[in-house]
């Protein structure tokens, strides 16, 4: 391997890992509020992407991205509204499996709608110009990717530490009960978490289907899977997290598949969340579970 | 006790050498009762994948098929007028999908099957088929395996032995002498090609310089780019379904990757025209613009009139009124059994049962829309010309390929 396909392969697998990071952080933020592994992320971050398709049909690109985040927002906090908040007081399985209920409608009515076909996404000129780097050839999009991911997890770290928003969110994940006693609005924090999730959703729809232009109705299952592996595996609850293990899941899948065993790439992603479930089930970043009597 | 359970475990192994030969005997087909048409219609299953990666190109075999009932819906066998009656089920281009379908379409009592699109369901199906004594016929599954040693399998298009052997030559005689090879896991046709293409581009003195794989579904293919652009390969070689097509060359283009893509069949749909296609060639069973065969021509505008009467055919035809060769296929597959259905006209048979239908195919000799038709002892379509094409700037706006040329075995 020479250093050129070194550093294309690491580009790749860095960039694939940012959007496993941007999703990994709605699935760890939803549990760490509501302490919900919210099944149905991977099926929001598909609808956002026949959002974009419909979008791009009637408005030019810039504007197309300002509505489909705006869309897939409003349906992550309808979902929230509608499958979550009336479970609120049930046992934690009833609303895992409300989640799990919310993805396969997704799924479905998705299917009824577009059909199973798969659909062209639509391709953003500025994003899939071919840029090189000395001997490195590669879209603007799978280079911009992981900036934009970084950049995002900067503002978000900054919301959680500096605002009161983020406090409240802290205080909240820490104790729901007390929380509310406190005189924190928590169905208000609820609401943001979604928001914050669903938007960084959206960006990691429009950032993965540029460079992989086709939308069939099951096509956010397996990422949306990895993702949750990746949040698993930096420690589910911490945002940091979140994204080590997205970058190190997309780099491992990457380099699997550089040594020519792609059939064994997802596999490995999956013998990850069985090694990490073993031996630290509280992932990289976890906070240590400390039972309470 | 331990004498009798090794008794035991003998027993049971000759007990599965027994039932091993029991199967083999059922494939006989004096064994096989086949299914009777009650009343006066007859059913024919269509088997196509209309959903899943390759739903596209099932789709349009489907319309083939659809137009040539419409064209010829019933048949008179011994003074009775029979309505050819069209049974359709998706096969999801899932090999479990796949039997199940089949199996849904026996109980619904078909006596002849269409399809399917895809080898790999095909080759699943098969045996399911044959048990029942139904006959199938084959659109556009290349692959040998789905055939052979089954008596009950047809196929309308040529095999991808002599589909990987056209392209191989194609890329020798272009001067290319190393190829990379881009397959996908588990898929019967797709390894199958690769496989075929492998040995005959290394026996005409070229060099496989990388052979990746990818998985169902796969929609990164950076990593395996990377590998195929540093190995040097001036041709790259990817047998696959539309939807990854459509996913590749653009990564392709990105990755700055200027080599020679090379395809097969399932290439021929308008929906992976685009700017990163252009100068990819592949090989199809048909082209609408040839005018050297009657039938093609009046199947070509009549099939463009059927397609522009509802605004969904055309949708499903990738938004154009371009005749794919797999409606061509599609359609005469149909021509296929309808002609095994008429042979039976004359003959002493009281009741039509699909397995006098399966052997009045074996005889059925006619003129079809992708050349003349007559099976061999497997099976197979007598075929021996491909047809090449490519994506040129033109088609972009088109969104019709240009043709290339033919190529026949008898040119190799």
């Amino acid at each position: 391997m020479d250093f050129t396909s070194f550093l294309s392969y690491c580009l790749a697998g860095i960039s694939v890992g940012s959007i496993y990071a941007l999703i990994a952080i709605g699935y760890t933020m939803v549990y760490g509020i509501l302490r919900l592994i919210n099944f149905a992320h991977g099926d929001v971050f598909m609808m956002s992407a026949y959002f974009m398709i419909f979008a791009m049909g009637v408005m030019p690109w810039y504007l197309s991205m300002i509505v489909v985040i705006i869309a897939t927002i409003v349906l992550g906090v309808l979902i929230e509204k509608a499958a979550y908040k009336p479970l609120r007081t049930a046992p934690r399985m009833s609303i895992m499996i409300s989640a799990i209920g919310v993805s396969y409608f997704l799924q479905n009515f998705a299917t009824y709608l577009f059909s199973a076909l798969p659909k062209a996404y639509p391709s953003i000129p500025v994003l899939n110009k071919t840029i090189k780097f000395g001997e490195v050839s590669t879209s603007l999009v799978t280079f911009i990717t992981p900036i934009l991911t970084i950049i995002a997890v900067f503002i978000l770290m900054f919301i959680i530490k500096k605002t009161k928003v983020g406090m409240a969110m802290r205080a909240v994940s820490k104790d729901f009960e007390t929380a509310q006693l406190m005189g924190i609005k928590i169905n208000d924090v609820i609401s943001i978490t979604f928001v914050i999730g669903c938007f960084l959703a959206a960006l990691g729809s429009i950032l993965y289907f540029t460079p992989r232009p086709s939308v069939y109705p099951l096509v956010g299952s397996l990422p949306g899977l990895k993702c949750f592996i990746a949040a698993v595996f930096g420690g589910i609850g911490s945002i940091p997290g979140a994204v080590v293990g997205g970058f190190l899941i997309g780099l491992s899948e990457t380099f699997i598949k550089a040594a020519g065993y792609s059939e064994f790439s997802d596999v490995f992603t999956f013998i990850i969340l069985v090694i990490v479930l073993m031996f630290r089930p509280t992932g990289l970043f976890g906070e240590k579970m400390s039972e309470k009597v | 006790m331990k004498k009798i359970s090794i008794l035991l475990v003998l027993v049971m192994v000759f007990s599965i050498f027994a039932v091993g030969c029991g199967g083999g005997g059922g494939e006989d087909t004096d064994v096989v009762a086949g299914i009777d048409v009650e009343g006066t219609t007859i059913k024919i299953g269509v088997f196509e994948p209309t959903t899943g990666e390759n739903g596209g190109g099932g789709i349009q075999e489907v319309l083939g098929i659809r137009y040539a009932n419409s064209l010829y819906p019933t048949v008179d066998i011994n003074g009775t007028t029979y309505d050819i009656q069209l049974v359709e089920v998706d096969n999801q281009s899932d090999k479990t999908a796949a039997v199940t379908a089949a199996q849904s379409l026996v109980s619904q009592g078909v006596v002849t099957v269409l399809g399917s699109y895809g080898s790999g369901v095909s080759i699943a199906a098969g045996p399911t088929f044959a048990e029942a004594g139904v006959p199938a016929i084959g659109c556009s599954c290349t692959n040998p395996q789905v055939t052979l040693g089954n008596d009950f399998y047809f196929r309308a298009c040529f095999l991808d032995p002599f589909q990987g052997t056209v392209m191989a030559n194609y890329a020798i005689d272009a001067g290319y002498t190393k190829a990379a090879v881009i397959s996908q896991n588990g898929d019967d046709y797709s390894t199958g090609l690769a496989g075929f293409f492998k040995q005959a581009y290394t026996d005409l003195g070229g060099e496989i310089v990388a052979d990746e794989t990818y998985q169902t579904n796969e929609s990164d293919f950076n990593a395996i780019l990377t590998t195929v652009k540093a190995s040097g390969a001036e041709v790259i070689f990817v047998p696959s379904s539309i939807a990854t097509a459509t996913l590749i060359l653009p990564q392709i283009t990105a990755n700055g990757i200027d080599a020679q893509v090379l395809a097969s069949d399932t290439w021929e749909n308008a929906a992976i025209i685009s700017e990163d296609a252009v100068g990819a060639v592949f090989s199809t069973f048909f082209d609408e613009k040839d005018e050297s065969n009657a039938i093609a021509k009046e199947f070509v505008d009549g099939f463009k009139v059927f397609l522009n009467s509802d605004a969904q055919y055309l949708t499903w035809n990738a938004g154009t009124d371009t005749v794919a060769a797999v409606s061509a296929l599609g359609y005469d597959t149909y021509m296929a059994a309808y002609h095994a259905l008429e042979a039976l006209d004359g003959t002493d048979i009281e009741v039509v049962n699909s397995v006098a239908i399966r052997d009045a195919l074996v005889n059925v000799q006619f003129d079809g829309v992708t050349g003349a038709i007559a099976f061999d002892e497997n099976g197979d379509a007598i075929k021996d010309t491909a047809y090449l094409k490519t994506v040129t700037e033109d088609s972009v706006a088109t969104k019709e390929f240009s043709f290339v040329k033919t190529q026949s075995v008898a040119e190799l």
